[in-house]
């Protein structure tokens, strides 16, 4: 059997790192803000001044409570903080405080939704809370800066299993954490910020004529972006694959052991940043300015009842009690205040198909010009049961319901007002609709005698009529109405 | 009136109340004393003769007015130079911080001002607080009162030298293994380490986190006790600081016990002990019972002291305590490295990892290098198990015979250190013998228990002898109210150095 036919199995795991969105920093009261002018959310505590003292954020334990719940995990009720020692200018005490053997998150799993309509579980091993980095700034030539902004924030670890075989159960597991974070509210999970970060560790099991090969385990730092994630992952395989070929005894993880790469995002490849057993010796020890962290049953309850339906189970619900699609299901469910404005409109009687066609109509169109989610365009639940219900009961037609929902985007109001005021109602009185249909047949009677005689052009010419009455009504007339009425007066002639 | 470098807090605070005298004059005769005396001295790193003065005429001012003014109201404080202050710089007599200025003040220091103190300067102390002599200070050893050829202790011995010569009329230390207590039994003051927790660290530069406390250096019990009232208390700031109500410390001081249990620790009294010391110690016992104290027999047999074959005195406490404080040391000292703040090598540096060893090998002295060394091994992996984590399991033994032995007592007597007051250069190139003078303290700061120490008398030699009470966690109350009863009935109370005028015993 050639090397070629070997049975190759990728074995990926993910760490992933989440800035979680509270108002201060963890250890201090600074501001927890991204793109404010540098070094303008700092004090003595996070740039680590001599004699200060850190003081935990718990509104951050919570948020990470929150994940690990939403995560399955186990909350241990006894966690601490650790201090990992290295030297680097963006981190201001030369140690991190984060938690080493005792993660406040273990032992949990998340089902990500496949492509092909399958779900992948993939293990959580751990998710731990520790304080951010700041950043080192690059844009002088004979400088560093040291932005110390971001130096405390509080960042949510997340470590996978080695579950994952391919780059797409990669990229679903991903995005499945990034609606997971943001449907808890707890992070915005916006990649150009950083919010998000990615370390994919990857290696592969080889079977050939009975023997198994493993390749050495490259974690590849750092990345920010799914297009990052996914190109490094797939040129990994691929690489490893390669090396292996050439030489299937050297290229071994007993040899090699574990490496670190980068990502080269103009090149699309990996590159080689160094062995991991010459890596640091981070001298965790437990951080004597903190005292542990003893979550009782009060504190858990408290924080899993802040924990609420969860995405992929309100997308089934949503296909079962509103009798739509998966595509649309799935569409509406991508952050939780959607998915409420749709629930909520429901329960105030409005017709579950017209709100999720409004929705993933015009709604979506708006919210995808504007750059932001659907429920960020300060349309409210009532707004949009009205307008869904007018819908219903023909009170307006499709092209009113639009100029409506820009008008409420606009200026705001209820539907009906705006209805009423643009004159968009229909008309209900059929006289009036019998009155355009009379002028419409008098004043185009070629299209009527093609009609009534019902030769081969008949159809287009009714559909030409319909128009000629809706342009008369000035599309007030409801188009079942119309239809009615000059099939009624071309064959009672 | 007593002259005013010889009064207490107390006395001072109650003229400068009574408008006998301003708290001016009392600044004056303070900053004048160390014109004189300080170049010989060496106690203070800084004086802040500006700040001082309007500080003092600001307490003047509010008296003359006839507003409220604080518990210690114009009262000269001296405050260790690891303590951030907003006035002058917080150099831990290292080159490493000099010049280096706070942008805000230590807890005990905000609330020193808000209880009417007036802050006099900075005193010198071992580098970082690492020392027993002050001589591994950058701007070289404070001498002692007593005798300016030997060393006042350290860590704080520049506050108990300003203190004993009369340049302050109390004084912040910090208490890591015994630098309050130690420096306190040479110089012949009050000095306590307060129960870990008890008072914030917030504003202290770290050394060893777990270990060490702010405490007040004083010239007898009540002023301490007052002190303690003022800095005592829950610091938000501080994660570690208790949140608990504190006692009126000063309250009933003066009432003895009627009945009070004091533990002899058995292995405090082992043949390692130094004869003058061991009859100091049986002295204070005698007057203990005469008051009506009932004298315990006790044991800490995991802080038990012992001569080894060579005649070297030895203790688990020791080696226990210079494992945990040196690596929580070498973590805390991380963040000197030149990028921040703090000296910065001016060699040209190739890259940063040069940057980084350059200003740290410049800016740090010996003593400190050898514990951040020490630290950084214990820590490191492969050793962790072996070494720290074996001294966090020995600290809770050392803890829980503490624990055992109040069960059968209410305070603990022992001497406060092996030696009286060593000569300058006598010990600097041994740093064992220099670690083993905090022989009988470093277990009290490994249990996290309060303790003071008090003057116990003058050798033969003429130094001072220090005499160490330990109470329990919180148990400052009993500590203070037995050590003020040991000083009304002995006469050791205030003692003086010959220079300053005090008798010899």
């Amino acid at each position: 059997m050639s090397m070629e036919d070997a049975v190759v199995v990728p074995i990926i795991g993910l760490e992933i790192h989440v800035e979680l969105a509270t108002e201060t920093k963890m250890f201090c009261r600074c501001r927890n803000r991204f793109g404010d002018p540098a070094n303008t959310n700092v004090c003595p505590v996070c740039i680590g001044m001599p004699g200060v003292l850190p003081v935990m954020n718990a509104k951050a334990v919570d948020y990470s409570m929150k994940v690990g719940l939403a995560l399955n995990c186990e909350i241990p009720s006894y966690t601490k903080w650790d201090r990992k020692s290295y030297y680097y200018p963006d981190l201001p005490k030369n140690y991190q405080i984060s938690q080493y053997d005792l993660p406040l998150c273990q032992n949990g799993y998340l089902e990500a939704p496949l492509p092909d309509g399958s779900v992948k579980r993939v293990g959580v091993l751990r998710a731990h809370l520790e304080e951010d980095a700041g950043k080192n700034i690059h844009d002088n030539p004979t400088h560093t800066g040291v932005d110390l902004n971001r130096a405390g924030v509080p960042l949510l670890e997340i470590v996978s299993e080695p579950d994952m075989n391919n780059a797409q159960e990669v990229l679903a597991f991903s995005r499945a954490m990034q609606r997971l974070v943001r449907w808890l509210g707890v992070s915005e999970a916006n990649m150009q910020m950083g919010h998000m970060r990615f370390e994919p560790n990857i290696n592969l099991h080889i079977t050939h004529e009975g023997r198994e090969y493993k390749t050495p385990i490259i974690e590849v730092k750092n990345l920010n972006s799914f297009k990052a994630l996914e190109g490094a992952v797939t040129y990994e395989i691929r690489r490893q694959h390669s090396r292996w070929l050439e030489d299937p005894e050297g290229f071994a993880l007993k040899k090699k052991g574990k490496q670190n790469r980068g990502w080269d995002d103009q090149r699309n490849v990996t590159v080689f940043q160094r062995e991991k057993e010459e890596a640091h010796d981070y001298r965790y020890f437990p951080d004597p300015d903190l005292p542990a962290v003893v979550v009782d049953d009060e504190w858990r309850n408290r924080v899993a009842q802040s924990v609420t339906e969860l995405p992929i189970a309100r997308r089934t619900r949503f296909i079962k009690d509103y009798s739509i699609g998966f595509g649309e299901a799935d569409a509406l469910t991508q952050d939780s205040p959607t998915g409420d404005l749709l629930d909520e409109a429901v329960s105030l009687g409005a017709p579950p198909r017209r709100v999720v066609n409004l929705l993933l109509g015009k709604v979506s169109a708006r919210a995808n010009e504007k750059g932001c989610g659907m429920s960020e365009l300060g349309i409210s639940s009532r707004q949009l049961a009205q307008l869904a219900s007018m819908l219903d009961e023909s009170k307006i037609n499709a092209t009113a319901a639009d100029r409506i929902v820009d008008h409420m985007f606009d200026n705001g109001g209820m539907p009906e007002q705006i209805a009423e005021r643009l004159n968009l109602l229909a008309v209900t009185d059929v006289s009036a609709v019998e009155e355009w249909v009379d002028q419409a047949i008098a004043a185009n009677p070629g299209p009527a005698q093609q009609v009534r005689s019902g030769d081969k052009k008949a159809k287009q010419a009714f559909g030409f009529l319909v128009g000629q009455v809706m342009r008369a009504s000035g599309g007030k007339a409801p188009p079942a109405t119309v239809k009615e009425v000059l099939e009624q007066k071309l064959t009672a002639d | 009136m007593n002259e005013i470098i010889n009064m207490s807090v107390l006395e001072l605070r109650d003229a400068v109340i009574k408008r006998d005298m301003t708290a001016t004059d009392a600044a004056r005769a303070y900053l004048d004393a160390i014109d004189a005396r300080n170049t010989s001295l060496n106690a203070y790193n800084e004086v802040f003769t500006e700040d001082a003065l309007a500080q003092a005429g600001e307490i003047d001012n509010r008296l003359k007015a006839g507003e409220k003014v604080g518990p210690l109201a114009g009262v000269p404080v001296a405050v260790k130079d690891n303590i951030c202050t907003v006035w002058g710089t917080t150099s831990c007599s290292s080159k490493m911080l000099e010049g280096f200025r706070s942008p805000y003040n230590a807890t005990s220091v905000s609330r020193l001002r808000e209880a009417g103190a007036v802050i006099l300067g900075k005193t010198n102390m071992d580098e970082f607080a690492m020392g027993s002599s002050t001589e591994t200070s950058f701007t070289g050893p404070a001498r002692n009162p007593w005798d300016v050829e030997r060393v006042p202790g350290g860590s704080s011995g520049g506050s108990a030298a300003a203190l004993s010569g009369g340049l302050c009329a109390a004084a912040l230390g910090s208490d890591t293994g015994g630098s309050v207590r130690q420096p306190a039994a040479f110089c012949g003051i009050v000095g306590m380490k307060p129960t870990y927790g008890r008072v914030s660290r917030f504003g202290l530069v770290t050394y060893g986190s777990s270990l060490d406390q702010i405490g007040p250096m004083t010239r007898d019990v009540r002023d301490c006790a007052l002190l303690m009232n003022v800095i005592a208390g829950h610091d938000s700031r501080d994660a570690t600081c208790v949140d608990s109500p504190v006692p009126d410390y000063l309250d009933a001081i003066d009432q003895p016990f009627d009945k009070l249990r004091i533990g002899l620790p058995r292995e405090f009294f082992t043949e390692a002990l130094n004869p003058e010391i061991r009859q100091a110690m049986g002295k204070a016992g005698e007057v203990y019972k005469s008051l009506g104290a009932e004298l315990v027999d006790v044991s800490l047999p995991h802080s038990r002291i012992d001569t080894d074959e060579n005649g070297a005195l030895s203790s688990y406490a020791v080696a226990c305590y210079y494992l945990i404080a040196t690596a929580e040391a070498s973590s805390n000292l991380a963040r000197y490295d030149g990028v921040h703040f703090g000296h910065r090598t001016t060699r040209d540096c190739g890259d940063i990892v040069e940057l980084y060893s350059a200003s740290r090998a410049e800016g740090f002295g010996d003593e400190v290098k050898r514990r951040i060394l020490l630290g950084t091994y214990a820590l490191s992996s492969g050793y962790y198990d072996a070494y720290y984590l074996k001294a966090l399991k020995v600290r809770r033994l050392i803890k829980n015979d503490f624990d055992r032995a109040f069960d059968n007592c209410d305070v603990l007597l022992c001497p406060t250190t092996p030696s009286t007051a060593f000569g300058l250069g006598e010990k600097v190139d041994d740093p064992l013998a220099m670690y083993l003078a905090d022989i009988y303290t470093t277990s009290v700061n490994l249990a996290g228990v309060s303790a003071v120490s008090i003057p116990a008398g003058v050798s033969k030699t003429g130094l001072p002898i220090g005499m160490q009470l330990i109470g329990p966690v919180f148990g400052e109350q009993v500590v203070l109210r037995s050590a003020r009863m040991f000083e009304l009935a002995s006469g050791t109370c205030r003692l003086r150095p010959p220079a300053l005028g005090g008798k010899q015993q």
